[in-house]
């Protein structure tokens, strides 16, 4: 039990602190492509958070709405961004 | 452009002290609303609490985030008409034969999780994302809209979730109910009719907005 409970510290730390990260690497990358790459890898890790935070229906929603589809649609918003 | 980096570092550091102190400082147990919920949820028609919140007891909330997401799509629209799909080249045997495959699963997933809304985690906007992933992949493998299709049916599909939950609504008020209130007993299937509507209309929404044009007739 002392070696799970230590375990899920463990990833809950790695899961906060890769967050973090994840946010600061999406707002400071000077590329679009790479942000955007970054932003959806950040509502990943962001789904994983809310079902750690017990909240299973937001997760759903996070990894459905905010990695799945607005990446897609950033994707195409970039893509008529390089048009003009 | 150096010293203003320096004036954010304090105003940054004083937020984060200040998130950091309302966020200690919160009481340890919250009682909230859950007795609220949990008292009436045989009545809501679903056993899923956070359904019975969204789309029965806080029901105009979720009714006013699918007008939000229809205001939305209108805001894009009204941007102008620009070339809908920018490449005309050949989606690659990969992404065809992918396409073919997850269309269905992803159309299963989506009435799977519209189905476990009533008892598990899930519902209409889920199901409605994962209707509009499966739409934006048959975009990407240039999936046209049959002649006419693009019209009249897709605003009807566009509006058709918030038109059924407003003459819900107004059938509610009609009946002597308040706005919203379901009788008990049909609440179950009231809220399930909503869902299947809704989500298809979410579905279309977002892939609608993926375009990020009105789509034309020749196209």
């Amino acid at each position: 039990m002392e070696a799970m409970t230590l375990l899920t510290w463990a990833f809950d730390l790695l899961l906060g602190l890769g967050l973090l990260w994840l946010a600061w690497r999406a707002l400071a990358c000077p590329d679009l492509f790479k942000a955007i790459v970054l932003f959806v890898a950040f509502g990943l890790f962001m789904a994983l958070a809310w079902v750690r935070l017990a909240a299973p229906d937001v997760a759903l929603a996070e990894a459905a709405i905010g990695a799945g589809l607005t990446g897609a649609l950033l994707m195409a918003a970039l893509a008529r961004l390089g048009e003009d | 452009m150096k010293w203003r980096r320096w004036l954010l570092l304090p105003l940054i550091l004083a937020l984060a002290a200040g998130l950091g102190y309302t966020v200690l400082s919160l009481p340890d147990q919250v009682q909230g609303l859950q007795g609220a919920v949990a008292d009436q949820l045989e009545k809501s028609g679903v056993t899923n609490p956070v359904t019975a919140v969204l789309l029965n007891f806080r029901g105009y909330d979720t009714l006013l985030e699918m007008v939000v997401l229809l205001l939305a799509l209108l805001g894009v629209w009204s941007l102008g008409a620009q070339p809908a799909v920018r490449t005309e080249s050949d989606p690659g045997p990969v992404l065809d034969i992918l396409t073919r495959l997850l269309l269905p699963v992803l159309v299963l997933v989506a009435a799977y999780l519209l189905w476990a809304g009533a008892h598990a985690p899930g519902g209409a906007f889920q199901a409605g994302a994962v209707l509009g992933a499966a739409g934006v992949l048959w975009i990407l493998t240039c999936g046209r809209l049959q002649h006419g299709l693009a019209r009249l049916p897709l605003r009807i599909a566009l509006v058709a979730g918030v038109a059924t939950f407003m003459v819900i609504a107004a059938l509610a008020l009609q009946t002597g109910r308040q706005l919203l209130e379901y009788p008990p007993a049909q609440a179950g299937s009231l809220i399930l009719l909503i869902e299947a509507i809704a989500t298809v209309s979410i579905g279309v929404t977002l892939a609608t907005l993926f375009l990020g044009a009105e789509p034309t007739d020749k196209e």
